[in-house]
């Protein structure tokens, strides 16, 4: 997975932590200024990444196109807000993909090299929670404008659209950063499950595959049924990319927006508690085998 | 050198290779068996991939009703044919998918000085089982796909649905083996080349006409995926009489040729990273 290469050793500035005895939030300020720093050396393979991702979203939108010429009445959004939304998935792939986790991480507990993390004065969650965000953002930013610049220029049904008014605009931002968080704090339950099974692969998948679907990444939820819909809406992935993306193009709007906003929150609350209680009840029953 | 001369008798050689094959499956099999758990969920895992694809048809044809044409058990068979063909590929040459790393660590300068093919080699350096998940999935599709697709079945057909499936593997191992080549190279995967496998068999779930003429053109004649899907299925659902569009996947067999080719010219032309 691409986002591996990312790599930085910790062990190059670990003398400089031990000095800080005590526990700071600079601490994890500065893991996730170094990550993000890291990751945006990455240009070449943003490149290419950039040119995959655009193959990938030109033949999403070929299909909506294909369905909405056989049957337009029966399309729930308009092709515009679709095209955006599309884009947008594209763009900021990097943010909300949940099988976009960081290899490293999975290494240095199946390998026994989380010793070292634990022997740092820092909460390993908060340390790992910053990071991951970190990279996921560099690579996000990265990646994003040159497929929205591009997009924002193609001819109609394929072109991506401003959003309606500066409110609309900010109301993007905010649940997109509330989104990556939740993306975030998802993928820290998986690593902290790690701990108990050694082997990631599996976990991985599952969470991931979930994550998909019910964020609206194989299809928009306005595209399933309604009941279903209702449903899929309170699950902590749909607070992921469904709701930002939706935002973007007032397809959720008004008091279905508030509630997204607040389940975000909800959700960014209790997945954090829950990754935390699952860490420290890993770190008591951790065994490091040899490394 | 006991090897060399096993070389020089074929027949021997040949069961051989089968067996080499056979037991570096063995030594997989055993090497994943050691997380028992963890493995049964990465194939589990795998079989949800595309379990998803599956719910995405499904609800996009709950609210749409057709597509271009097609009728959802139309694409249904569509869909699982490509599939499989795809995932057995996978199973087939998951070495080359992971081959970046075998040239980079200079893995490969080992298999050069080894008495046996490259090929065979790098298949069986890595066999993911997992990927089983994936093929038992596509093999309940592929059941559930032929069964709802309300095709009368005769053996022209059958033997249509067999060489689709035999035309469509070689195609992506063809792929993958391209991709592999070019690691010589670049000595790092290329991540476009995602979208010739996995974005065909994401895309390949619709017959290829909803996409355009030019993709049709495209996956005629440059990467042939529209020999193993669409103009085979056009015979499959009777919309054409033409017995030929059902025998179209034998000349997608044609593909691997310029993808051997290729992979001489990476071979002769490899240097070793020296790592």
């Amino acid at each position: 997975m691409r986002f591996e290469v990312a790599v930085m050793r910790f062990s190059d500035f670990s003398a400089a932590d031990v000095t800080r005895p005590h526990p700071n939030p600079q601490n994890n300020l500065a893991f996730f200024r170094l990550r993000f720093l890291t990751g945006l050396q990455y240009r070449a393979a943003a490149l290419a990444g950039v040119a995959t991702q655009f193959a990938w979203g030109f033949m999403e939108i070929k299909v909506f196109l294909a369905f909405h010429r056989t049957n337009p009445a029966a399309f729930p959004m308009t092709l515009g807000q679709l095209s955006s939304y599309l884009w947008l998935q594209q763009a900021f792939l990097a943010f909300f993909m949940a099988w976009l986790m960081e290899g490293e991480l999975f290494d240095c507990i199946g390998g026994g090299g989380v010793a070292y993390e634990l022997c740092r004065p820092i909460n390993l969650y908060d340390m790992w929670f910053a990071r991951s965000a970190a990279t996921r953002l560099s690579a996000g930013l990265l990646r994003c404008f040159p497929i929205l610049i591009v997009a924002a220029f193609l001819p109609e049904p394929y072109r991506m659209h401003a959003p309606a008014d500066p409110v609309t605009a900010l109301l993007f931002l905010l649940t997109m950063v509330l989104g990556l968080l939740v993306t975030v704090a998802v993928c820290m339950i998986v690593y902290m499950l790690t701990f108990f099974t050694i082997s990631p692969l599996g976990l991985r998948l599952l969470f991931s595959m979930a994550a998909e679907f019910f964020q609206g990444a194989v299809i928009p939820l306005p595209f399933f049924p309604r009941p279903i819909q209702a449903v899929m809406e309170l699950s902590p992935f749909a607070a992921m990319q469904n709701v930002p993306l939706r935002v973007y193009s007032g397809n959720l709007a008004g008091h279905a927006l508030l509630r997204a906003v607040a389940l975000q929150l909800f959700w960014i609350f209790a997945l954090v508690m829950l990754g935390k209680w699952l860490n420290a009840l890993a770190i008591k029953k951790t065994t490091v085998q040899g490394g | 050198m006991n090897s060399k001369n096993d070389m020089n008798t074929p027949s021997r050689h040949k069961v051989s290779a089968l067996r080499l094959y056979g037991h570096y499956l063995s030594i997989h099999l055993r090497s994943v068996m050691q997380y028992k758990a963890s493995f049964l969920m990465t194939a589990f895992g795998q079989f949800l991939v595309s379990f998803n694809m599956f719910l995405g048809i499904y609800f996009m044809f709950d609210r749409f009703g057709s597509v271009e044409g097609f009728s959802y058990s139309e694409v249904l068979l569509c869909f699982s044919v490509m599939l499989t063909e795809y995932s057995l590929g996978e199973c087939i040459a998951r070495g080359f998918d992971t081959f970046d790393g075998m040239v980079r660590r200079g893995e490969f300068d080992r298999v050069l000085t080894r008495p046996r093919h490259e090929i065979l080699q790098v298949l069986g350096h890595k066999i993911e089982l997992s990927r089983f998940g994936k093929l038992a999935q596509a093999i309940v599709m592929f059941a559930y796909g032929v069964t709802h697709s309300g095709v009368t079945w005769n053996a022209g057909r059958m033997l249509t649905v067999f060489l689709m499936l035999l035309g469509g593997t070689a195609l992506f191992c063809g792929i993958f083996l391209i991709y592999a080549v070019l690691c010589f190279y670049t000595l790092e995967g290329l991540e476009f080349m995602n979208i010739l496998t996995d974005g065909a068999r994401e895309y390949g779930k619709y017959p290829i006409s909803i996409y355009g003429k030019r993709m049709m053109q495209f996956c005629t004649f440059i990467i042939p995926y529209a020999l193993v899907q669409y103009y085979p299925l056009l015979y499959l659902i009777g919309r054409s009489d033409n017995f030929l569009y059902g025998l179209l996947p034998l000349l997608a067999l044609l593909f691997l040729i310029p993808c051997y080719l290729l992979w001489k010219v990476g071979v002769r032309h490899y240097r070793s990273t020296g790592s």
